[in-house]
């Protein structure tokens, strides 16, 4: 099952190779880790994205918490919270396309931010299904380049994850 | 008073109150061997190989209750140690290393020895540390130590770039240590003491297993109380032999791979096990699917939640520090007006004295002709009087003094269980006999194993370490041969030691005593020439028999209640 994970770590050089060294390490899945400092610049926030059995899931989250840079570890999918994924494309935008392309966009609440000659730019930020969603609807064919920077994730409410 | 980073790291470990460190210099560290030449209170003693430096560093926590220090350069020194680091990762020992880096100016450079130290170690260490700055040296030491001897101890890393050992800086050694990110548990849970009590006390067939963590945490004495109290079976992982008195009737031997019978079998087949500092390793369980097969409520008390419900589904975790844990589940029982059900306790008793008896407990077949291994630990044992500090290598030679070797006491028996690290003998030996002057100190290993720090001999003769080395020379990598007779068809493939040197020879070479045993007539008196000898290292070459095999034995991949006892049955 896909379990999205936050952690608040110290904001120290070697912090995320440590994250991402005991995942590959113990044999786990990463679909996605997404990493910045916070308000308070000595630590950072961590959304990771994996996937497994309870078991796994349970282990993730104390191997985690034993390393000595993470304060704090929550797995957002255990009850309600929001994720949203920052997404820019690049697609073929010939004039023929352009009407089209421009309806979807609209239709996902993207925001075209680059227009060139031949090409759009699209910045769009959801969830990472309607992101997928949005991709299909412009099909492959016309997709140049996709940057996405995986999931960030956030409590709903009163759930908060602090020191 | 303004110093220098290496004399600062130098007073860090006076502070410490280290005495001994185990090192070997180069570039990197020069300013602190420098600081080190200056004062004679911390002494420091020259290995001949830095992965003998961690290994003794290792042997001298292990055989005390205080954290392993060493001392290691870049490039070269750091890789060399990283199997001594691991070693000790694996069975959680407590060491704070000191590596030197290249100047921080040419970090990243590929220069002269550098290799990053900090990534390659990252997997193998509790934490690590790269110093960027002279005035972190104090506060990170401090914390080294706090973080390796707290918790579930570990190894600590402190890698330290030339350039910095030499930049100035006033030095002031903090009092105490907070890491806002760490903080490691006391007491259990007092709910789940209760859920504990009440099942143990509530079982038909309960069984104790207990592991290194007893140990690690000194709560033996705890442990002790517990096992008479409620007058259970217990058994002692690997790991944790000598934690409960090998001769006492309530002791049923060691579980696992090469575990007794009623051992493996009171653990398959109890109703309720209690877990306490163990963590269901691949060598004591077996298969885990079979282990599964039986229904038992499970107990499991550790340090480390990532110990728990990692292998076996647990009943009633219980996190804490065991010696506290042990401490509250005493009281709690004590205070308890329910008793176990006598008749139950008869019933399962009568069962595990019939497992004893079918298993005939540990056997093998002696002869008068070929010296068989497990009959020289048995003659160690009498010899030493069960009281001396016995590390081993890895391999058969392991297991017969693990099994022969009736411990009674805690840090005793002194081996590398998790990575199971061939060359870990010697040198571990090394370390406790410094912490321990005076006492006896012995070494079983093979002609495999002790070739792989075989340098060692010349770090005990500068330090007139009187080690009493036993090698149970076979001519075989037993283990490898004994598996490659039962699962690989008698294809002995690269198992047979050829071209062995002359180890009488070999030790005399190093200024040590040599002797050769052949005949099993021989085997009393020399163990009783060596150990009367307390001031001198001798190396006793037994010539044992190649065939011999380690029983019994649970094959790989099977379960508990599979184990084989022995050729004959």
């Amino acid at each position: 099952m896909r379990h999205i994970i936050s952690l608040l770590m110290e904001n120290e050089a070697g912090a995320l190779s440590r994250v991402a060294g005991l995942f590959s390490a113990r044999g786990y899945n990463i679909e996605s880790l997404a990493v910045a400092p916070t308000e308070d610049p000595t630590l950072s926030r961590m959304t990771i994205v994996t996937s497994g059995s309870d078991a796994v899931i349970e282990q993730i989250n104390k191997q985690l918490n034993k390393l000595i840079d993470v304060t704090a570890v929550m797995d957002l999918s255990e009850g309600e919270h929001l994720e949203r994924e920052l997404m820019l494309v690049k697609v073929r935008a010939d004039t023929a396309q352009r009407e089209e392309l421009k309806r979807i966009t609209d239709s996902f609440q993207g925001r075209v931010i680059d227009v060139s000659d031949r090409t759009f730019t699209i910045e769009l930020s959801d969830t990472c299904a309607r992101l997928d969603d949005f991709l299909r609807a412009i099909g492959r064919n016309l997709i140049l380049e996709t940057v996405r920077t995986g999931a960030s994730g956030i409590g709903r409410g009163e759930r908060i994850l602090k020191l | 008073m303004e110093l220098t980073g290496a004399e600062i790291a130098v007073r860090c470990l006076q502070k410490e109150g280290v005495e001994y460190i185990f090192g070997y210099p180069g570039g990197a560290v020069l300013h602190i061997y420098d600081a080190l030449f200056q004062q004679d209170v911390v002494k420091h003693i020259l290995v001949r190989h830095e992965q003998a430096a961690i290994h003794a560093a290792d042997g001298y926590a292990r055989s005390s209750e205080k954290v392993g220090v060493a001392l290691v350069t870049s490039g070269p020194g750091i890789t060399n140690a990283v199997t001594g680091i691991a070693t000790a990762y694996m069975d959680s020992i407590p060491l704070v290393v000191i590596s030197g880096q290249v100047p921080s100016f040419a970090i990243g450079e590929d220069a002269f020895q550098e290799v990053d130290a900090v990534g390659i170690t990252r997997p193998c260490v509790k934490h690590n540390y790269l110093i960027k700055d002279v005035r972190d040296i104090a506060p990170t030491i401090k914390k080294a130590f706090y973080l390796a001897k707290s918790g579930r101890p570990g190894p600590v890393l402190v890698d330290i770039p030339k350039d910095i050992s030499n930049q100035k800086a006033d030095f002031a050694y903090p009092d105490s240590v907070s890491i806002r990110s760490y903080n490691p548990v006391g007491k259990g849970d007092s709910t789940q003491i209760k859920r504990a009590v009440q099942l143990l006390l509530e079982a038909k067939r309960p069984m104790i297993y207990s592991g290194g963590g007893v140990v690690l945490s000194d709560a033996s004495s705890q442990l002790t109380d517990l096992v008479r109290l409620l007058g259970f079976p217990c058994t002692t992982t690997l790991m944790g032999l000598g934690a409960y008195p090998a001769t006492d009737k309530q002791f049923v031997g060691m579980p696992g791979m090469h575990g007794t019978y009623e051992a493996c079998m009171a653990m398959q087949y109890c109703d309720v096990l209690l877990a306490v500092g163990a963590r269901f390793d691949d060598r004591v369980v077996g298969n885990v699917e079979h282990f599964a097969q039986v229904q038992r409520k499970i107990i499991h008390i550790d340090i480390d939640p990532s110990s728990i419900a990692k292998r076996v589904k647990v009943d009633v975790p219980v996190v804490g520090d065991l010696k506290l844990v042990l401490e509250q589940l005493l009281e709690e029982l004590r205070n308890s007006k329910q008793k176990t059900d006598a008749s139950d306790m008869a019933a399962w008793w009568k069962q595990v004295d019939e497992w004893r008896e079918k298993g005939g407990g540990l056997r093998y077949k002696n002869s008068t002709e070929i010296i068989k291994p497990q009959f020289v630990i048995e003659k160690l044992y009498e010899v030493t009087g069960g009281d001396a500090f016995i590390t081993s290598d890895v391999g058969q030679h392991q297991m017969w003094a693990a099994q022969y070797y009736k411990f009674s006491k805690p840090r005793r028996w002194i081996n590398s269980g998790g990575l199971g690290t061939m060359g870990f003998g010697l040198p571990a030996a090394m370390g406790a006999q410094l912490i321990n002057p005076g006492e006896t100190v012995a070494c079983v290993t093979g002609e495999g194993s002790i070739q792989m720090n075989i340098q060692e001999l010349s770090t005990c003769k500068q330090f007139h370490l009187p080690i009493k080395v036993l090698s149970l020379n076979n001519r075989y990598l037993g283990m490898v041969r004994q598996w490659q007779e039962f699962f690989h068809g008698n294809r002995y493939s690269e198992s047979y030691m050829d071209a062995l040197p002359d180890f009488v020879k070999l030790a005399q070479s190093y200024g040590h005593i040599g002797i050769r045993i052949d005949k099993p007539a021989d085997v009393e008196p020399a163990l009783k020439e060596a150990f009367a000898r307390k001031n001198d290292l001798v190396f006793m070459d037994f010539q044992t028999d190649p065939t011999e095999n380690v029983f019994p034995m649970v094959p790989g991949g099977k379960g508990l209640s599979e184990v084989i006892l022995s050729e004959d049955l």
